[in-house]
């Protein structure tokens, strides 16, 4: 009951801020749709290569730009993301038990998650960041 | 503050309780739940796979032209894969955008034209991507080097 009565403003106004796995759920979700939407724009920019040299060569050509390159970065960290938390679902639906540890494992593949995005990182900003010299 | 001595509530935590939305029982929504698990497993090698080659070696998608594809193409290895991921990303994504419109959009008239804008988009790059992942032949245009 004490509590109650202590109650400040921050109680009030704070936001609801939940269990990991409903962020995990969500970022699920919306890394998955990103991808999507840009697999459509893919298959249809591939399909060029069947019009010949000249049709696909523009297209290609549209990559040599560093906002474009910076997009890229934002699909492969997405399609990572998606992969390692999609793989941490299956295993968790395939093995029920391993619930009660779903802190650990969690942190273990956030853990896979950030150090692959290192290198990641590392090589496509430089990419794009090579594109900005010339 | 007597409050940081209370014992943690019995109740058990949400993630011992359930997590996701849980196994369908069974029938359509069980075979698409047990789908996109296995094609997710597959996509973990496909798609990040794929990704990642093109986007990491040699400059990543700089070294992408006509010439790129027709020497990958070669191998039926590449053409395989290629093909298998087209079909099991397109089927896994437009279940997966399926299952948030049930989620979020009420309306049985809106969901119905949802899902099936999503069917016919699917299809429709589904049966071009395979058209063009088999017939391609690069030497249409010359000769391959």
């Amino acid at each position: 009951m004490a509590s109650r009565s202590r109650k400040s403003k921050s109680d009030y106004g704070s936001i609801y801020k939940g269990h990991e796995g409903q962020w995990s759920w969500m970022l699920h979700r919306i890394t998955g749709v990103a991808v999507i939407l840009f697999l459509f724009a893919h298959v249809i920019d591939t399909a060029a290569v069947g019009w010949g040299p000249g049709a696909y060569n523009r297209i290609t050509a549209a990559y040599e730009n560093p906002i474009v390159r910076l997009l890229e970065y934002g699909l492969v960290v997405a399609v990572l993301y998606h992969s390692l938390n999609g793989l941490k679902i299956t295993l968790i639906d395939f093995f029920p038990r391993l619930v009660r540890r779903i802190r650990p494992i969690s942190i273990a593949f956030t853990a896979v998650f950030v150090l692959s995005l290192i290198p990641i990182t590392w090589i496509m900003l430089g990419q794009a960041w090579d594109l900005l010299q010339k | 503050m007597a409050t940081t001595t209370t014992p943690r509530p019995t109740i058990p935590e949400p993630a011992e309780q359930a997590l996701g939305r849980g196994r369908p029982v069974g029938g359509f929504e069980l075979w698409t739940w047990l789908f996109m698990r296995i094609s997710g497993l597959l996509l973990l090698v496909l798609a990040l796979g794929h990704t990642l080659i093109m986007h990491l070696p040699d400059g990543g998608v700089s070294r992408i032209n006509f010439g790129f594809v027709a020497v990958r193409w070669e191998s039926p290895f590449w053409r395989t894969w290629d093909w298998m991921l087209l079909m099991l990303a397109l089927v896994h994504g437009i279940n997966g955008l399926r299952n948030i419109t049930l989620d979020y959009v009420r309306r049985p008239g809106w969901r119905f034209a949802l899902n099936m804008t999503y069917y016919v988009l699917g299809f429709t790059l589904l049966v071009l991507g395979t058209v063009i992942v088999v017939t391609f032949d690069p030497t249409k245009w010359g000769p391959v080097g």
